[in-house]
């Protein structure tokens, strides 16, 4: 008995959580794929939170049903892209193209990187040189020794 | 210098404060359009009223104008739609509408009841020319120029205050 509900429960689950992408038939499967990439890929206007492929608002529906209809006439992804980008701008693009408004978004958090280590190095590179130790680990003798002591400690386990 | 770069981090935490603070109270929910500065699409769709009659965007042209996006399924539709009699009749501004993705009858029912504040009626059934002017959610109005060119866009219902906003930028594009 136990096992019959949990196996209608399933049952309900799969029926939902595929409704909003099945409805469509392609002609391959290349083209199925596709449309699943790009509808996770394009952001829905109105809910906003959501990619077409989620939202059941009406406009992801038509917006859905334009990119079924692309597809299956044969235009590439740029093509569609392009469609989508003049209508409702580059907000609908969960991932932004490479533009000079975008470079900062796509290169910022490199740029930021590489301004911590360039930081980290010149703080530390001052710190070594003002240090009377000056040993490349930046130990005394006294330290060394200490370490050493406690490293065997743990080879001898 | 030193005591500059042990400030540095306090400055940049003022600097992300400053960014996020004014985010607060900005309107997330209107993309701005892309079609701005740029001709209403082509399209070729019948009047809602005479089903022979195919409208162009050439027949938007002349006058600055409002272009409405309205459909019958629409609440906020209706609640702007006193405004928008007022200020066609009491302030002879041309206003076109898009009757988008609405049955006839019912939108011709709709429009005896509550007034027809249109110049012309584009009736866009399938939502194609709404698709093309990236309407997401109705209603939403355009301003266009005397050329077709669209200036504005307002997403939301034409209430005192926008209509005050609109006012404003449509009497700069009669002098224009």
């Amino acid at each position: 008995m136990l096992r019959y509900c949990f196996a209608v429960l399933l049952l309900c689950i799969s029926s939902v959580s595929y409704s909003a992408i099945d409805t469509y038939e392609f002609s391959d499967e290349a083209n199925r794929a596709r449309f699943q990439v790009l509808a996770a890929e394009l952001r829905c206007p109105k809910c906003q939170n959501q990619n077409i492929a989620d939202s059941n608002s009406p406009i992801a529906e038509d917006l859905r049903f334009e990119l079924h209809r692309m597809l299956e006439t044969g235009a590439d992804d740029d093509q569609i892209v392009d469609f989508m980008v003049t209508r409702y701008g580059e907000f609908v693009l969960y991932r932004p193209r490479m533009s000079a408004q975008t470079y900062l978004l796509w290169y910022g958090p490199a740029a930021l990187l590489i301004l911590g280590i360039v930081v980290v190095l010149v703080v530390s590179g001052k710190r070594k040189s003002g240090n009377k130790k000056d040993s490349a680990t930046g130990l005394s003798e006294q330290e060394k020794q200490r370490l050493d002591h406690l490293l065997k400690q743990d080879q001898d386990k | 210098m030193r005591r500059l770069i042990v400030l540095l981090p306090l400055f940049l935490c003022i600097a992300l404060g400053l960014f996020l603070w004014n985010g607060i109270g900005k309107d997330t929910q209107s993309i701005p359009s892309p079609l701005l500065d740029k001709p209403v699409p082509e399209f070729s769709l019948t009047s809602l009223y005479n089903e022979q009659r195919f409208l162009t965007q050439e027949d938007l042209k002349g006058r600055p104008a409002l272009l409405n996006v309205w459909a019958t399924w629409c609440p906020t539709c209706k609640q702007e739609h006193a405004q928008l009699n007022r200020i066609a009749q009491d302030e002879g501004v041309v206003i076109y509408g898009i009757n988008y993705k609405d049955d006839r009858a019912k939108a011709k029912i709709w429009l005896e009841k509550y007034l027809d504040p249109y110049a012309l009626n584009i009736f866009d059934p399938e939502g194609k020319l709404g698709l093309d002017l990236g309407v997401y959610g109705a209603p939403e109005t355009y301003l266009l120029d005397a050329q077709g060119v669209i200036r504005y866009k307002h997403i939301g219902a034409v209430d005192e205050r926008v209509w005050a906003q609109l006012k404003e930028k449509m009497q700069q594009l009669e002098v224009n």
